[in-house]
């Protein structure tokens, strides 16, 4: 478990962050452009030192101010992925990714090289100098140095954020691979919700230096009080599922989710996977009764958990068995269908406004 | 091709390359030091310290020439010192005269690579940091690779300097032919000597063709630094 409690000020800024995270797996420190969030995992790393608090990984300790205990960043063996890489320029990128390995305990390398190697698709870079990649190359270049430090934990600060859209997409499939195939302790840092909502299993919203809301994705999702999820125009709810079975004549694909089954367009991930799914809120239709002959191919009685208006929207939560489901209508719908706690309604999604299933961080 | 030049020529010529290498690669160290804790070192005195490195850059050379004198002077503290410890004389010899070149040639050292350790993005440090890499291993395999164009353009600099050194070196070390005498003095002495117009031509030429061979060298070994470090 990751477990941090920070305080300090930069300048005018207080940083006060606190939140627990389950190990391994991804926890997504998520919030706008100046919350504090590389303030904290430069504390993590040991680039910053808080005024008082702890940070403990495990049973390692990091730092803890009443203990006097502040492991220097050179031992701490946290692997850190910067926005800007930060490659040697006058080393290879063989010799980049070597350097964090050499300076691990040599009878504690578990992440090998030719792994790291194939895993992020840079077998054919190894000789090249940094200056001759691009960017979405140097980033991954990055990450394979990180890992390769054998790190304890591993930070990536937003690391697509200078990319373009296309670059993201190139490195993005690599970033869940490392997720999926090593069992690793990670922290990333983002304010894109895409990318938080397809890798995260555990979120931190940090917002003025504080955490305003933490813990498992599919939970936070479904509040409605969240500053930056909630609030936000593409709202959408984040359903952890299993591939039940694939219609191939229909082209379709069904899935079961703690509280009943969807149906999404037809995907390539066998049986019995565990995927995650996308739904935004804006494409949730509710209904009080169960509609006949409609285009819509899920149907899913619910009841209605809690409300919140906003300006001439409404965001409406519903329960479906386990999960929440978020659905944006017009303040005028909800007063038309009474929506309150407790009401009975029928969620309406359409297969096609489902987001294509990634595999579940889980 | 020994025709060239007169014998005392030659040992001119010869004595200002061993001069400007010796107060070049003894120099240098020290002038990375110094230039790391200027650049980066908080401590009080920094200024002191920028003052001093700097002051042989404003000073007249022979004043420079003069305190070395008094400093190291058989008679000077320090130089009573080494005389007694290591039985070691400058005043009047080659290796005064390499101290006197390296004392002029030093601030330029200092600022040049200065200049280069002030562009290193300190992020690579930190990235070194988190990949394991103690203070000193972090200054060798990061920082200094990547302050060698300064490092460099330092020490070519700092050559130059050195072959044209004139007031320190003759206050310092005198004007003694094999011994003290570089090629400036040489020029100096050529100049002062009834008929030594063509000795003084001969000794000119050679030290514009020597400048020229330098920054030719200097160029190359900029580009395949540049190459190293991959910029």
């Amino acid at each position: 478990m990751l477990d941090v409690a920070i305080r300090t000020r930069l300048g005018d800024f207080v940083v006060d962050a606190a939140f627990t995270a389950p190990t391994p797996g991804v926890t997504a420190l998520f919030g706008p452009s100046g919350a504090g969030k590389t303030s904290i995992v430069r504390a993590l790393a040991g680039l910053m030192r808080p005024v008082q608090g702890h940070i403990r990984i495990g049973d390692a300790v990091f730092f803890d101010s009443r203990l006097g205990i502040d492991v220097p960043a050179e031992r701490r063996r946290v692997g850190y992925v910067f926005q800007d890489a930060r490659l040697f320029p006058h080393l290879s990128v063989a010799d980049n990714l070597r350097y964090g390995l050499h300076r691990a305990p040599g009878d504690d390398r578990p992440i090998r090289f030719d792994a790291v190697v194939s895993l992020l698709g840079i077998d054919a870079l190894l000789a090249r100098r940094p200056y001759a990649l691009s960017g979405g190359e140097k980033q991954r270049v990055a990450i394979g140095r990180a890992l390769l430090s054998q790190p304890r934990l591993l930070l990536m600060d937003e690391p697509l954020a200078s990319l373009d859209a296309a670059r993201k997409a190139e490195v993005l499939p690599y970033i869940e691979r490392l997720r999926d195939e090593l069992s690793l302790a990670v922290v990333y840092v983002s304010h894109a919700h895409d990318e938080v909502e397809r890798l995260a299993r555990t979120l931190v919203v940090v917002d003025g230096g504080r955490v305003v809301a933490a813990g498992p994705i599919g939970e936070l999702t479904g509040r409605l009080d969240v500053k930056g999820i909630s609030d936000r125009t593409d709202a959408a709810s984040a359903i952890d599922a299993t591939v039940l079975a694939h219609d191939d004549a229909r082209r379709l694909t069904r899935l079961g989710f703690d509280g009943g089954e969807l149906v999404v367009g037809r995907f390539d991930l066998a049986a019995g996977s565990h995927v995650r799914i996308l739904i935004p809120a804006r494409e949730v239709i509710l209904a009080t009764r169960r509609p006949e002959e409609i285009s819509v191919q899920n149907v899913l009685p619910g009841t209605v958990d809690g409300v919140r208006l906003g300006n001439g929207t409404a965001l409406v939560r519903v329960r479906i068995g386990g999960v929440n489901l978020l659905s944006r209508v017009t303040r005028d719908t909800v007063e038309r269908l009474r929506l309150t706690s407790g009401a009975t309604v029928f969620a309406l999604v359409k297969a096609a406004a489902i987001e294509r299933p990634t595999a579940s961080p889980d | 091709m020994t025709d060239l030049l007169a014998p005392a020529e030659w040992d001119a010529l010869r004595i200002s390359l061993i001069v400007a290498l010796y107060s070049v690669v003894f120099s240098l160290p020290l002038a990375i030091a110094v230039a790391w804790v200027l650049a980066r070192g908080r401590f009080w005195g920094r200024g002191a310290l920028d003052a001093l490195v700097h002051i042989p850059l404003v000073l007249p050379p022979v004043v420079v020439g003069y305190v070395l004198l008094i400093l190291f002077g058989v008679r000077g503290p320090l130089g009573s010192f080494l005389d007694k410890t290591f039985g070691v004389r400058l005043v009047f010899t080659t290796a005064g005269a390499a101290l006197a070149t390296a004392v002029m040639a030093f601030p330029l050292m200092v600022r040049a690579i200065r200049l280069s350790l002030d562009a290193i993005d300190r992020g690579f440090d930190e990235a070194a940091r988190t990949l394991g890499a103690g203070s000193f291993d972090r200054f060798r395999t990061v920082t200094l690779p990547l302050m060698l164009p300064g490092v460099l353009s330092g020490g070519i600099v700092a050559f130059a300097a050195s072959l044209g050194e004139f007031g320190a070196v003759i206050t310092f070390a005198s004007n003694i032919p094999g011994e003290t005498q570089t090629l400036p003095l040489a020029i100096y002495s050529a100049i002062q000597t009834p008929g030594g117009d063509a000795a003084a031509a001969r000794l000119a030429t050679l030290s514009f063709v020597l400048a020229l061979a330098g920054l030719i060298l200097s160029e190359i070994l900029a580009r395949k630094v540049r190459r190293m470090t991959g910029h």
